[in-house]
């Protein structure tokens, strides 16, 4: 996904920007990644170009998975001891409420890290952390 | 309603989705229990800038467009059903430089909920992701009658 220097240099700094910058569909959708101490959040600001829906205006659902799953692939990244990439086996995404024309936060969890799967559970929300507007779980292969 | 109605539907409804106007998804091919979109390749959408393969994320908007979009095709009255859940399995990456097509069908549909399945895959014929999917049926009147009648091409 990306190579092992920015990914080594994201580690040592915390800042996300060029790791970012190197995967084109972080850029597409707008992803950007915050560390607080240990704690990853990611946040996908609000854009014209991510609705769905025109009524209500929200988000297109796509584009929220698209959102969790690339947090859970770069959380995953961040969180291995050694340098792997991981590849997505499959994707399970429920939507709770609708995503609103406004930012989208996601925090991921590693429920489970076997020798060559792992598995990522993902919640995303909006005004508040109790509200989720999507909860998702994902299997990952790594790779060496 | 024909096959030329329901393309006709489907393309004037995507158009009205940013995203999917974004990433240029196009109709391919309609019938009244399945419909078939095309996302094309582009640098922009890639996940491995390595290998050049598309991101996963771009499918799962390509496969959650076109089982939502599969409702305009299948009922003749257009009603709006947003996504309950999506079950994406990835199979192979997307062979680069190539587009990406979904197909989606109805599996069952009920008064309240409609059971999708779809594939996405590329012109060798082999299957990139499958998906199954289900959507709330929250009804016409959900949506104002102009939005409606702008995607039908008139009143319905």
């Amino acid at each position: 996904m990306t190579d092992l220097e920015t990914l080594k240099y994201t580690r040592e700094t915390g800042d996300f920007s060029r790791l970012i910058a190197s995967i084109p569909y972080a850029n597409f959708i707008g992803l950007e990644c915050d560390q607080f101490g240990d704690d990853l959040i990611f946040r996908l600001p609000a854009k014209d170009q991510n609705l769905g829906n025109p009524v209500l205006p929200a988000i297109h659902g796509g584009v929220i998975g698209g959102f969790m799953e690339l947090s859970a692939a770069i959380y995953l990244m961040l969180a291995q001891e050694t340098v792997r990439m991981p590849r997505i086996v499959n994707f399970s995404l429920d939507y709770l409420r609708a995503g609103l024309d406004r930012e989208i936060y996601a925090e991921c969890r590693l429920t489970r890290q076997g020798n060559r799967v792992a598995n990522v559970m993902i919640t995303a929300w909006q005004k508040s952390r109790s509200k989720p507007i999507s909860t998702a779980r994902a299997h990952f292969l790594l790779e060496d | 309603m024909d096959d030329r109605i329901r393309a006709d539907r489907v393309t004037r409804f995507i158009q009205t989705l940013n995203q999917a106007v974004e990433l240029g998804l196009t109709v391919t091919e309609t019938t009244d229990r399945s419909l078939t979109l095309c996302l094309p390749y582009s640098d922009r959408i890639i996940g491995n800038p390595v290998t050049g393969v598309i991101h996963g994320g771009a499918i799962t908007t390509l496969m959650d467009t076109t089982s939502g979009s599969l409702m305009l095709c299948a009922l003749d009255v257009f009603e709006l059903c947003p996504t309950l859940d999506l079950r994406v399995d990835y199979m192979r990456p997307a062979e680069p430089h190539k587009p990406v097509y979904a197909r989606a069908e109805i599996h069952r549909l009920t008064r309240n909920i409609i059971f999708t399945r779809c594939e996405a895959y590329q012109d060798h014929g082999e299957t990139v992701a499958n998906c199954v999917g289900t959507f709330m049926r929250i009804g016409p009147q959900a949506l104002p009658q102009a939005y409606r009648e702008k995607i039908t091409g008139g009143p319905v």
